[in-house]
């Protein structure tokens, strides 16, 4: 037999035998016991094709890959259907519609008619390009970005440029500072000292300060401008490498999860 | 009123119990009966106010309209008990409450801790008329006699004046960029500096089509509204154009399908101008799915199977940036990469040859597409930068010499504040 039939067939039969081993033969209600061997099997099953892929791309990858896509893109479509237009728009827009979606009126709005009007106009590019109205998509598209623009400008300003300007100015280059003599005999290297937090505010303000030089385009990085930018391009990096190992410690907590869902809920190997 | 004998033992154990008992009738009931006293409370309190000093009540209760808000805000103070910071020094704190002119029972809406002579009720309805009532409380669980406020309309202002330096902020920067802009369209040459991973744009398409292999464009994750998906667009056209005249062949799937339409629009514009329009091929811009896992796994399956010679992913990442970037780094393609995601940079650091880093992707559209509004608006953008690179340097001067963190200068103390202020600090 070929393989392209035989691999499937013999798939579908060790499915089916995981189905049945990890059915529980002594339970009260057999339809929700079978309901539940069959998602957990899927779930196990469908975890090791995409796993599959570490080794190389393979038949199971794309099976499970094409049932990801294929699903997901059909659920995402039902969710923009029925939240944008059943729940939102036309139950302001036509009584005898939202009845007959089971949503109900909530009153005639007529601006409610705008963005119908503009999802219309974007559906203009499937006509026939003999008709040559297909340009007019363009405007949904300008309409979007244009009022987004407008929208985010002030968030924007504040979180991403005021805020940061008045959490990096409020540090003290000589924080609790009462003389060079205090300095000196009250010197400490423990976290709260006062040697560590100068050192903490000058390293955040020189930070910045030279991370913004490197951002500066309008001027050649040459000279002590270039010396700067390049301290900006070291503090960037060590960011970044700090930021690489937090983050990965997340990937791995996602990683013992998928393990943890493997071997115990699937194989029950784990307690 | 009379005061009983407070040396006596049994008049230090039984305020205490009833006070309790006091308490759990007034959480159990709801906060109007606080100011309806039904049977049972009078009872209690007509006991209670032989056992417990009662506290003498917040005096002169004012109700204003916040300003600069949208008519949802009044600002209520008062003066404080006479038993707060002075007298019996017994008060803990204050109930507020209020009605609507129509109505007649008060509704508490909240408290503050005793020395506190102000709260900001939020949350109201614009235009209408509400009055407010304090009332001091005691830890022993007595409450002082009620004041009540004059009335108050809710009101909406036009502009939010706690903004003004926002606004100025916004104005120079703005400012500045149309300053630019219109000296770019006048054909004032602009100097942009060189950005390593633009320089290996044409080296990386011309590597494709010397391979024979196809090339990946990512445009971010991200739908229309993000504008590192729009940078991504800009630079997208600029490779099409290339990939155009090189007769090379460009993938393009998208997460969103508004990604997609645009997307689409201008590899043809790309491709038009380069005057291959015969070449294009609507079907290799297509929209995969918004599932996000979903839309990686395809994107993986692509890379694995058509071998892109060159992968650019420019726009917004999220987890996905360091598996698209292992997938293609594991297939040996060129890989330029572009974000303003921080938390993903550092992956595509380590993962690609080329790495625009935050506001370099937005200076690469400008860059690759030499238009003057985009060259301009990014030479504006720098002025911002130097705006927040003084503000910074004179506000740490100031925060040493006038903040309570630093050497705390009286002279400079108000200066750091106003300073800081204005960038909203302190709030």
């Amino acid at each position: 037999m070929n393989r392209k039939v035989l691999i499937p067939i013999a798939s579908i039969i060790v499915f089916i035998g995981f189905v049945l081993l990890k059915l529980d033969w002594d339970g009260a209600d057999r339809t929700h016991e079978l309901w539940e061997a069959l998602e957990v099997t899927a779930g196990g099953f469908l975890t090791l094709m995409i796993f599959s892929f570490l080794y190389k791309d393979n038949a199971f990858y794309k099976f499970a890959e094409h049932l990801y896509v294929g699903i997901s893109a059909a659920y995402w479509m039902c969710v923009g259907f029925w939240s944008n237009l059943a729940q939102q728009a036309i139950p302001h827009l036509s009584q005898s519609l939202s009845e007959a979606l089971g949503q109900p009126f909530l009153g005639y709005i007529w601006h409610y008619w705008i963005p119908v009007a503009l999802g219309l106009i974007l559906l203009t590019r499937l006509l026939p390009e003999s008709m040559k109205i297909g340009w007019i998509s363009k405007w949904t598209l300008a309409f979007i970005v244009a009022s987004t623009a407008g929208l985010f400008i002030t968030a924007n300003l504040q979180a991403n440029f005021i805020a940061q300007i008045a959490s990096t100015m409020s540090l003290p280059l000589l924080p609790d500072w009462t003389g060079f003599g205090d300095f000196l005999s009250n010197f400490d290297l423990s976290y709260e000292g006062q040697f560590v937090k100068m050192f903490s505010n000058w390293v955040i303000i020189i930070g910045v300060i030279s991370g913004l030089v490197y951002f500066f385009f309008s001027k050649e990085h040459t000279g002590w401008f270039g010396r700067v930018s390049r301290l900006g391009i070291w503090v960037l990096m060590v960011t970044f490498g700090a930021a690489f190992g937090y983050t990965v410690m997340g990937r791995v907590s996602l990683l013992v999860g998928r393990l943890t869902f493997l071997f115990r809920d699937w194989a029950g190997v784990i307690g | 009123m009379s005061q009983p004998n407070q040396n006596s033992p049994f008049c230090k154990i039984f305020p205490t119990l009833l006070s309790a008992l006091f308490l759990f009738t007034i959480l159990a009931s709801s906060p109007k009966t606080l100011f309806a006293q039904d049977a049972e409370t009078s009872v209690i309190d007509s006991t209670l106010e032989n056992l417990v000093p009662i506290p003498a009540r917040p005096a002169n209760v004012k109700a204003k309209d916040h300003v600069y808000d949208i008519g949802e805000k009044v600002d209520v103070s008062w003066e404080l008990s006479p038993d707060d910071t002075t007298g019996l020094r017994n008060v803990v704190g204050y109930i507020i409450s209020r009605r609507l002119d129509t109505a007649s029972d008060f509704d508490s809406v909240g408290a503050v801790f005793s020395r506190i002579a102000s709260l900001t009720d939020i949350g109201l309805t614009k235009g209408e008329s509400y009055q407010y009532a304090v009332t001091a409380y005691t830890s022993a669980g007595a409450v002082s006699e009620t004041s009540v406020s004059n009335s108050v309309t809710t009101e909406q202002e036009w502009f939010d004046g706690d903004k003004f330096w926002q606004v100025l902020l916004l104005v120079i920067i703005a400012g500045s960029v149309a300053y630019f802009i219109y000296h770019a369209k006048k054909g004032k040459p602009m100097f942009l500096r060189k950005i390593a991973g633009l320089q290996a744009v044409e080296e990386a398409i011309g590597r494709a089509t010397e391979m024979g292999r196809p090339i990946l464009f990512i445009p971010g994750i991200h739908d229309m509204d993000d504008v590192q998906t729009i940078a991504g667009m800009t630079i997208l056209a600029k490779v099409a154009k290339q990939v155009a005249e090189y007769e090379s062949r460009i993938f393009v799937p998208t997460r969103a399908s508004l990604a997609m339409t645009a997307a689409r629009e201008t590899v043809r514009e790309a491709y038009m101008t380069a005057g291959r329009i015969d070449a294009y091929r609507s079907d290799d811009i297509y929209y995969v799915t918004d599932e996000q896992f979903g839309y990686v796994a395809a994107v993986n399956g692509i890379m694995t199977r058509d071998k892109p010679a060159t992968c650019f992913y420019l726009g917004a990442f999220f987890a996905e940036s360091l598996i698209l970037a292992e997938t293609g780094n594991s297939i040996g393609a060129i890989q330029i990469a572009g974000t303003a995601m921080p938390a993903q940079l550092p992956f595509f650091v380590a993962a690609c040859d080329y790495t625009l880093i935050g506001e370099e992707l937005f200076a690469a559209s400008a860059y690759l597409s030499e238009d003057p509004k985009q060259m301009g608006s990014l030479k504006g953008q720098d002025v911002g930068k130097v705006v927040a690179m003084a503000a910074i340097l004179i506000g740490a001067v100031l925060a040493t010499l006038g903040s309570e963190e630093g050497m705390n200068i009286e002279t400079f103390n108000s200066a750091f504040h106003a300073f800081w202020g204005v960038f909203g600090g302190g709030e």
